[in-house]
């Protein structure tokens, strides 16, 4: 597996999906993010790990435009995907977040039916040309999620009557049904237990195929299962950023040495 | 003794009992306040709780039982002839009361001696003269039986203030007694105290509730003695509301059906005007405005719920009638004849009820957790489909509920209704005529002199009963929507 790995990275080392540049993010006063530059390889997961509050949260977020949604947030440096500025004032952040999908810490289905949380996306972007085509996308998208065969006879059932896991695997195949390029996690097994994360873990492994996938979390062992580079953040900086092997067998920067040996943090 | 007198003698009691038990308590232990198994107030406390409490209770149920006893015992001494042809044996009571409060004000002011007014031998002609010439008969003529009637009327109500009043005095000295005996080292007086205090606590939350039980009951005996004078059928069929004030209600035709229709057409025009708008002010302030905008603009549309109702009925009559009557009447379109019209207390109605849609609403959807927006925008919505597909199904149980609430308000609503819709009960279906609701119809069938034991006065608890049926049929139905909503999206 690992060999496997290896080889897949050093074929996609050469073109990065986001490559991100001196990025500053402020709440109000607060210097929140301090010049990151990253480069996010294609068809594989990134993890961004750190202590509580060190920024992969809001760095994350920067990556789709989420933080747009609060007032007093402000982005500074250049953030582009495939090439193309995210901040240009071109974009369309609507059209970017269809583009760069996200799950978020807490499963959060919407109030409504299986089908329809998964066919929310397809509809508001117009992607079904009819009902057997949206029929085909939920199909498909609940079938990448691994919750097919759990909820196909159930499809009419209310999203928020499942339990904690299915519902965060929901929330997956929400995000995967606007066929999205890249999928942003934000601490996506932070609320299930061990054997939902499991599942929620083999189905990020699986997706690796088809996505570029950037998980923020807090368990390490979780980054070390299931990403193939990590990232190391600290007070807004970040620290060190390299295959997930090396920062955890090696680290270059004493920080990085201190935080995974469980000496802060 | 006045009722004043007797409550501030048995709280008198009460601080003595308190006083003297905690003392007593002190005294059982020696001086040492650590020997007690309370702290010495409780003592105190326990003592005048059970002087207080039983008294009051005795005189409460007392206040309350005393009339009906006379009443029964006084209405037997009124033979059947005298109660007159088109009357009723309620009528002639009335007269009774009003003879009994004649006599004693007779007495108060002097023209009349107390033993006089007693004397069940004294003249009948003379007694009602005199009565005539203190300018205490207010009604028709007063017959024999009725002036014999009040006479024992006052002296039963008299001796039984008198008997009420050493009861409760003996009872509250007994309670007394009974806690300082109690009163000794050992005694748990504070554990007593906290089971006293619940009890209190009970009764407070009761009376909310037996006020309630009181207020439906009383609507329901008048109702019940409105069907009794005048049909049910008619009242609930009828298509005309006249009443006839003379003749005791004879030739009265009083069908509820035009102020039914009056009240639902109006609300429903308030409800068009306040729900959409309303809705949509909450939307914007929830997730549009700018916390600047915001802080401005809720307090300001708040204000507008602090208007009292009387002052939208001026604006209705004052401004959005001749407003409409001159785009509508006949200067304009010439389908409207008055100021006062559906149309006119409806809008005014649905402006008065916009802050309740709005702030109501506006909570609602800031309940919604901020996750099914991250969700939403997450996928690449835009607001208005976040809002639209999202948010408003979420809160929808919610805005259910403050869209009953403002419904409810609508149907209550009198005062727009007086100045703004006219007075006319009127079966119609254009919204540019005059027409009255229930409420508007309660008031004036109240003030005035009405006898309110005929049937012109005893419609107005029908018709309050009417209304309070339907609206409680409105929360039962509003109660339903939301758990089956809930049930969905919880």
């Amino acid at each position: 597996m690992n060999q496997m790995l290896n080889t897949e990275r050093a074929n996609n080392m050469t073109d990065s999906k986001i490559s991100a540049n001196k990025v500053q993010v402020y709440y109000g006063d607060t210097h929140a993010i301090k010049d990151v530059d990253i480069e996010i390889q294609p068809r594989s997961v990134t993890a961004f790990i750190g202590p509580s509050g060190c920024g992969k949260s809001t760095f994350l977020r920067t990556l789709n435009r989420m933080n747009d949604t609060i007032d007093i947030c402000r982005v500074e440096g250049s953030i582009k995907i495939d090439g193309e500025d995210i901040y240009d004032p071109k974009v369309d952040p609507v059209q970017l977040r269809a583009k760069v999908g996200m799950v978020f810490q807490k499963p959060n289905p919407f109030p409504k039916s299986i089908y329809d949380n998964i066919a929310y996306g397809p509809r508001i972007h117009g992607l079904a040309r009819s009902k057997s085509d949206l029929d085909d996308i939920v199909a498909s998208s609940l079938q990448k999620a691994g919750l097919w065969e759990e909820v196909k006879n159930r499809l009419d059932e209310p999203g928020t009557g499942m339990s904690g896991g299915q519902q965060q695997r929901l929330c997956i195949a929400r995000a995967i049904a606007v066929s999205p390029e890249v999928i942003l996690m934000d601490e996506p097994c932070s609320a299930l237990d061990p054997i939902a994360t499991a599942k929620v873990e083999e189905l990020i492994d699986e997706l690796r195929e088809n996505y570029t996938i950037v998980i923020v979390t807090h368990s390490m062992q979780q980054a070390a299962r299931v990403s193939q580079r990590t990232a190391f953040f600290h007070l807004g900086i970040l620290v060190e950023e390299g295959p997930t092997e090396d920062i955890f067998t090696n680290p270059k920067d004493k920080r990085t040495q201190d935080y995974i040996t469980g000496r802060f943090g | 003794m006045s009722l004043f007198w007797l409550i501030v003698i048995v709280l008198a009691i009460a601080v003595a009992g308190y006083v003297v038990g905690r003392a007593r308590a002190l005294a059982s232990a020696g001086g040492d306040m650590r020997i007690l198994h309370s702290l010495p107030s409780y003592y105190g406390s326990n003592v005048a709780m059970k002087t207080a409490v039983p008294a009051f209770l005795i005189l409460v149920v007392w206040l309350l039982a005393q009339p009906f006893y006379i009443n029964g015992t006084v209405s037997q001494m009124i033979p059947e002839s005298a109660v007159g042809e088109g009357s009723s044996l309620g009528l002639v009571m009335a007269e009774v009361r009003r003879a009994a409060t004649g006599l004693d004000n007779a007495v108060a002011s002097g023209q009349m001696t107390d033993d006089f007014a007693r004397n069940a031998r004294a003249d009948f002609n003379d007694i009602t003269a005199r009565l005539k010439d203190a300018g205490q008969i207010v009604t028709s003529q007063i017959t024999q039986p009725v002036m014999r009637a009040a006479q024992s009327y006052r002296i039963m109500v008299s001796t039984g203030n008198l008997i009420m009043s050493i009861v409760v005095i003996l009872a509250a000295i007994a309670g007394g007694l009974w806690g300082l005996r109690e009163t000794n080292k050992d005694f748990r007086a504070r554990n007593t105290v906290e089971k006293g205090v619940r009890f209190i606590l009970i009764a407070a939350a009761s009376i909310a509730i037996l006020t309630t039980i009181g207020i439906v009951l009383s609507l329901v005996f008048n109702t019940v003695e409105f069907f009794r004078l005048y049909p049910a059928t008619d009242f609930f069929f009828g298509t005309t509301w006249s009443p006839s004030f003379s003749g005791r209600g004879g030739s009265s035709e009083l069908g509820i059906i035009p102020l039914l229709w009056g009240t639902f057409y109006i609300s429903i025009v308030a409800l068009i005007v306040a729900v959409p708008i309303g809705l949509f002010a909450a939307v914007y302030l929830s997730e549009y405005a700018s916390p600047k905008v915001r802080a401005v603009a809720k307090p300001l549309l708040e204000i507008l719920a602090g208007i009292p109702t009387i002052v939208y009925g001026l604006f209705a009559l004052l401004t959005v009638g001749p407003l409409l009557l001159s785009v509508f009447g006949d200067g304009g379109l010439g389908i409207m004849k008055a100021g006062t019209a559906v149309m006119t207390a409806g809008l005014v109605m649905g402006i008065m009820l916009i802050p309740f849609v709005s702030s109501l609403s506006d909570d609602i959807i800031n309940a919604v957790p901020q996750a099914m927006r991250d969700g939403s925008y997450g996928l690449g919505a835009t607001k208005s489909e976040t809002v639209k597909q999202v948010i408003l199904p979420a809160a929808l149980p919610g805005i259910v509920g403050a869209i009953l609430l403002a419904a409810s308000r609508a149907i209550g609503e009198t005062m727009i209704v007086v100045l703004g819709a006219g007075a006319a009960a009127r079966l119609s279906l254009n919204p540019f005529e005059a027409m009255t609701t229930v409420t508007a119809k309660i008031v004036s069938q109240l003030t005035g002199d009405a006898d309110f034991a005929s049937p012109v006065a005893l419609v107005a608890f029908a018709l309050g009963m009417t209304l309070f049926v339907v609206t409680l049929g409105l929360n039962i139905v509003a109660l339903y929507i939301v758990r089956r909503y809930r049930e969905q999206y919880d």
